[in-house]
C-alpha cells in the first residue's frame, strides 16, 4: 500500500503549474480536447499570447464542444474557468441559456460568410460540413443529398447524439429539405454503412476502406494536401447548400480575470491566432490573415449557399429532427 | 469454535475497507450525479428499447463466448506443446486492447474492405456484412473469449491430479471423465464467468454503435451519453446509471444462485496427466479447436501490428512522453487492484455464505458502472478539494482499479477458498494468523492468481480511455488518449503506431508481471 501511494504522489508531482509562475495572473480557457494537444492550436495560441500578456494561459481541455458545454453547466457559476473556447452555433443557445455569459464586447471586422451578430459569442473559425471521398474511387458524384440517397455510394457518418458533426448533419438535412427530411434519411439508410461515436472513428474508417465517404468538412482535403502532399481526397459539392459549423468562444460572467478575458478575445481575432488555425485545425480562420491562406486552401471546394440555423432555431428543431433521424434509421 | 470467531472478525474488518471504497466509488459517485441533478423524469420509450437491446446483445455475447471457451480450455488443460505457455498469453491480448484499436483490428479482418470480403469475392461468393447484431456479438466475443478461455482454464488444471488418477484406474474414458469431473467443474465456474462477461458487454458504447451500424443498437451506455451532452439533463444519466446497478444486481443474484460449488478437495499439486484424452478423435478436435481461435484472435493484432509497425520509430515525443506516464497509471492501478482484491476476496472466502454472496455481489458492480457517471461524479466530488487537472492522473489510476478490481476479485476467489478449505482448519490449529499466515500460506498458495490478476489490471488500466478525458489537461494525456488526439489531428499513421506501442505495452506488461504463473501444467 506505501508503494502505491508512493507512485501517486510521483504521479502527483510530474504534473506542471504546481510551483511556476505563481506571481503571474492566470487565463484559464475550456477547450475541447483536440485543441490544446499537440497537433492542434494550443501550443501556438500559447506561446504568442503569453509572449506579451504577463500572465499564464492554461487550456484545459474536454472532450468535444458538447463535453465541454456539460463540464460548465456542471460547474456553474463556481467554475473556475474565465473562457470557454470551442462551441459552435448548435450549442450557444443552450449556453447562454444557463446565465454563465458576458457579452463580449468585441467589434472585429469578419471574414464569414455570413453577418454575424451575437453579443455573447465570438467566432474564432468555420467550416463547411461536407462528404469526403478518393477521387480515385468514386466516378459518379452526387450533387445533392436525393442523388447520394439514389447512388449505391456507402457512407459512414457520426451519431449526433454524441458527435457535434453528427449534428451538424442531422441539422443540414433538416434545414435542405424541411418536411422531406425524414424521407431523406429513410432513403439514405441503405448507403450508410454505420454510425460512429465520434468524428475519428469514422474518418478512419473510411481512410481504411470501408466507406466510400465520409461526413467531415470541406477544409478535410486541404490536410491531405498539405500535410501528406496526397491530392486524392475531395469534398462532394452539393446543390442545396452546406451547413456551416462556426466555432465561438465566450466569456464568463463570473471571471476574475475580466481585463485578460477581453485582452484574449481581442488577440483572438488577430494574425498571431488567426493564423495559426488552417493547418492545426484545418478549419477556414475567422478573420483571414494578411498573408491570406496557406497554398492548398484554394483548391478546396466552396459551396454557392452557406446554411445554418441561428442558434435558437437551431436548439429548438433539434429534438424534432433526432426523432425523424432516429425512426428512419431504426427500421 | 470459538477459536475461530477473532480472526472472522477480523477478516470481515479486513474486507470491510475495500468493500466501502468499492460502494463509495461506485454507488457514491453515482448519488454525487443524482444531487447535482434539477430533478429526474420518467424512462421514455427510446430508454426502454435501448435497454432492451442492451441485455440482448449482453446476453448473447456472454452465451457465445462461454460456449466457445469450453473446448478452448479443455484443449488447452489436457495437452501440452512447445509455445503453449506463449499462446495463452497471446490468447489474453484482445482482452486488453483499447477498443477503437481492436474494432479497427476486427475490421481489417471482417469489414467490408476486410480480408474476409476479399476472400469471398475472389471465390465468387457474396459479400457478408459485419454490421448490425452480429458484429457486436462478433466483437464482444473477440474481447471477451480470451477472459473466459483464461478462467476457465483455470478452473480445469485446478482439479487435482489425484482425481484424474482415480479416474484412469477406475477405467474412466472421456465420456466418465466429462460426467464426474470436467461437468462439477463448469457447474461452479461457467455461471460466475457468464455474469462477468454479461456485465462487462452491458456498458458497451462504442463497439455497440460503430458495428451495430445505426441507432438499432443504442444502448443504455449511448443513452447515458445522451442525457449528458445532447439533452443535458444529469437526472436521467444518473438514472439510467442506476438501471445498470440494478441489471448488474438482478444478473449477480441470478449467477449466485444457479453456481453450484464444486468440491474436489485439496490436491497435492502433481503434474495432470490425461489418460482418457490420448485418442486421435479427441486430438484432431483439440487442434481444430485451438487453431481456429488463434486465428479468429491473432489474426486482427497481427494486422493491427502490420499497418502501424513503420510508424512506430518515427512517433512524436509526446506519445513516448504519455506511453511513461500510462506505464505509471498501470502499475499503480496494479497495485491499488491487488490490495483492494486480495483482503476483499480472504473475506468473502471466510465469511458466512449470506455475507459472502453479499460481498461478492459487491466486488461485480464496478463492472456494470458507467465511466462516465463514474468520472463525472468524481469530478463534482472532487473538484471542491483540488485542481482537476493535478489529479488527472492518481484519479486515472484509482477509477481503473475499481474496474479491474472485478476480475481480480474472480481470478482470486477460487484459489482463496481453496486455501480456506483445505488449509484453513490446520493453520487455525496452528494459531496462524496476521502476516504469518499471509506470508506462509496465503501467498505461496495464491501467488499465480495474484500474479494474474495484477497483470490484468494493469493491461487493462493501460488501455484504458476511461475517466481521464474528463480530467487531463495538455500535460497529462496517456497513451489511449493521445492515440485519440492523434486521430483527431487526421494523424490516422502515426495513431496506428501509437496503437502498435500500446499493444506492445500492455502484452509486455501483462506478460512480465503474470510470467511464472500462468497455468502450464500446474501452476
Amino acid at each position: 500500500m506505501r508503494k502505491s501511494l508512493m507512485i501517486a504522489g510521483l504521479l502527483a508531482t510530474t504534473t506542471p503549474f504546481s510551483a511556476v509562475a505563481q506571481d503571474k495572473p492566470v487565463l484559464t480557457i475550456y477547450t475541447y480536447d483536440s485543441f490544446v494537444s499537440e497537433w492542434g492550436p494550443g501550443p501556438a495560441v500559447k506561446a504568442a499570447f503569453e509572449a506579451d500578456c504577463g500572465c499564464d494561459l492554461q487550456f484545459v481541455g474536454s472532450g468535444d464542444g458538447a463535453a465541454l458545454l456539460a463540464r460548465l453547466l456542471i460547474e456553474g457559476a463556481d467554475s473556475p474557468a474565465d473562457i470557454v473556447l470551442g462551441l459552435d452555433t448548435n450549442l450557444t443557445a443552450e449556453a447562454a441559456a444557463s446565465g454563465l455569459f458576458a457579452p463580449h464586447g468585441q467589434a472585429p471586422a469578419l471574414d464569414l460568410p455570413v453577418g454575424w451578430s451575437d453579443p455573447l459569442f465570438l467566432p474564432y473559425d468555420w467550416g463547411y460540413f461536407a462528404f469526403v471521398y478518393d477521387k480515385t474511387k468514386v466516378d459518379t458524384v452526387p450533387s445533392d443529398f436525393e442523388a447520394l440517397a439514389a447512388s449505391d455510394l456507402k457512407i459512414v457518418i457520426q451519431d449526433p447524439r454524441s458527435s457535434t458533426p453528427g449534428l451538424g448533419l442531422l441539422l443540414w438535412v433538416k434545414q435542405a429539405y424541411g418536411e422531406k427530411a425524414g424521407g431523406i434519411w429513410s432513403e439514405l439508410a441503405d448507403n450508410i454503412v454505420t454510425v460512429t461515436p465520434g468524428w475519428s472513428e469514422a474518418y478512419g474508417l473510411f481512410l481504411n476502406g470501408e466507406a466510400d465517404a465520409v461526413l467531415s468538412y470541406t477544409t478535410s482535403p486541404a490536410y491531405h494536401l498539405i500535410a501528406e502532399g496526397d491530392d486524392t481526397k475531395a469534398a462532394m459539392p452539393f446543390d442545396e447548400g452546406h451547413y456551416m459549423q462556426i466555432e465561438v468562444a465566450g466569456k464568463l460572467a463570473a471571471s476574475d480575470q475580466p481585463d485578460l478575458t477581453d485582452r484574449f478575445l481581442a488577440f483572438m481575432t488577430t494574425d498571431a491566432f488567426q493564423s495559426v488555425i488552417p493547418e492545426t485545425n484545418w478549419m477556414y480562420p475567422a478573420k483571414t490573415p494578411e498573408a491570406g491562406l496557406p497554398e492548398g486552401f484554394g483548391t478546396l471546394v466552396v459551396p454557392g449557399k452557406s446554411l445554418l440555423y441561428p442558434a435558437d432555431e437551431a436548439r429548438s428543431i433539434r429534438d424534432e429532427a433526432l426523432a425523424e433521424w432516429q425512426a428512419a434509421l431504426s427500421r | 469454535m470459538a477459536g475461530r470467531t477473532q480472526p472472522i472478525i477480523r477478516t470481515l474488518a479486513v474486507g470491510g475497507a475495500p468493500a466501502a471504497l468499492l460502494l463509495m466509488l461506485t454507488l457514491g459517485t453515482l448519488v454525487a450525479v443524482f444531487l447535482r441533478a434539477d430533478g429526474v423524469g420518467a424512462l421514455g420509450p427510446a430508454e426502454w428499447a435501448a435497454i432492451r437491446f442492451t441485455i440482448w446483445q449482453a446476453f448473447l455475447s456472454a452465451l457465445f463466448s462461454c460456449v466457445l471457451a469450453i473446448p478452448v480450455a479443455r484443449a488447452l488443460s489436457r495437452r501440452s506443446f512447445p509455445g503453449r505457455a506463449l499462446l495463452i498469453a497471446l490468447l489474453g491480448a484482445p482482452f486488453i486492447l483499447p477498443v477503437i484499436v481492436a474494432v479497427m483490428g476486427l475490421l481489417a479482418v471482417f469489414g467490408r474492405a476486410g480480408m474476409l470480403n476479399a476472400g469471398l469475392v475472389w471465390l465468387g461468393l457474396p459479400p457478408v456484412s459485419i454490421y448490425g447484431l452480429q458484429g457486436v456479438v462478433l466483437a464482444h466475443v473477440f474481447f471477451n473469449l480470451p477472459l473466459a478461455v483464461r478462467l476457465l482454464l483455470q478452473s480445469w488444471v485446478e482439479i487435482p491430479a489425484e482425481r484424474f488418477r482415480l479416474a484412469a484406474s477406475l477405467g474412466m474414458g472421456p465420456a466418465e471423465i466429462a460426467r464426474y469431473l470436467e461437468r462439477p467443474m463448469l457447474r461452479a465456474a461457467l455461471p460466475g464467468i457468464f455474469l462477468a462477461i454479461f456485465l462487462i458487454c452491458l456498458t458497451s458504447f462504442a463497439v455497440a454503435l460503430t458495428l451495430g451500424g445505426g441507432p438499432r443498437a443504442t444502448t443504455v451506455e449511448l443513452a447515458i451519453y445522451q442525457a449528458f451532452r445532447f439533452d443535458f439533463d444529469l437526472g436521467r444519466a444518473a438514472l439510467l446509471g442506476l438501471v445498470q446497478v440494478c441489471l448488474c444486481l438482478a444478473a449477480s443474484v441470478l449467477a449466485l444462485a444457479i453456481t453450484n460449488p464444486s468440491a474436489f478437495g485439496a490436491g497435492l499439486d502433481r503434474q495432470v496427466a490425461r489418460w482418457d484424452a490420448a485418442g486421435p478423435w479427441l486430438k484432431a478436435q483439440d487442434v481444430m479447436a485451438l487453431a481456429l481461435t488463434a486465428v479468429f484472435l491473432l489474426l486482427p493484432l497481427a494486422l493491427i501490428t502490420l499497418r502501424g509497425l513503420a510508424a512506430l520509430p518515427g512517433l512524436p515525443e509526446a506519445v513516448w512522453a504519455a506511453a511513461l506516464r500510462s506505464l505509471l497509471v498501470a502499475l499503480g492501478s496494479a497495485a491499488v487492484t491487488i490490495s483492494l482484491a486480495l483482503p476483499l476476496a480472504m473475506a468473502i472466502s471466510r465469511a458466512s455464505a449470506g455475507a459472502a454472496s453479499a460481498l461478492e455481489t459487491l466486488a461485480m458492480i464496478p463492472l456494470a458502472t458507467s465511466s462516465l457517471v463514474l468520472g463525472t461524479g468524481l469530478f463534482l466530488v472532487l473538484r471542491h478539494y483540488a485542481d482537476p487537472a493535478t489529479l488527472a492522473l492518481p484519479v486515472t489510476a484509482a477509477a481503473n482499479a475499481t474496474l479491474a478490481l472485478p476480475f481480480a476479485t474472480r481470478i482470486l476467489l477460487p484459489s482463496a477458498r481453496a486455501v480456506e478449505a483445505d488449509y484453513g482448519r490446520l493453520a487455525d490449529s496452528l494459531d496462524m494468523t496476521g502476516i504469518g499466515r499471509l506470508r506462509l500460506l496465503t501467498f505461496p498458495r495464491l501467488v499465480g492468481p495474484l500474479r494474474f490478476s495484477a497483470g490484468l489490471a494493469a493491461a487493462l488500466s493501460m488501455g484504458d480511455l476511461g475517466v481521464i478525458t474528463l480530467f487531463a489537461d495538455p500535460q497529462t494525456a496517456t497513451l489511449p488518449l493521445q492515440l485519440y488526439r492523434l486521430m483527431a489531428a487526421y494523424r490516422m499513421e502515426d495513431a496506428a503506431g501509437a496503437a502498435v506501442l500500446l499493444l506492445g505495452l500492455s502484452f509486455a506488461l501483462f506478460w512480465i508481471i503474470d510470467k511464472g504463473a500462468r497455468p502450464d501444467a500446474r501452476a
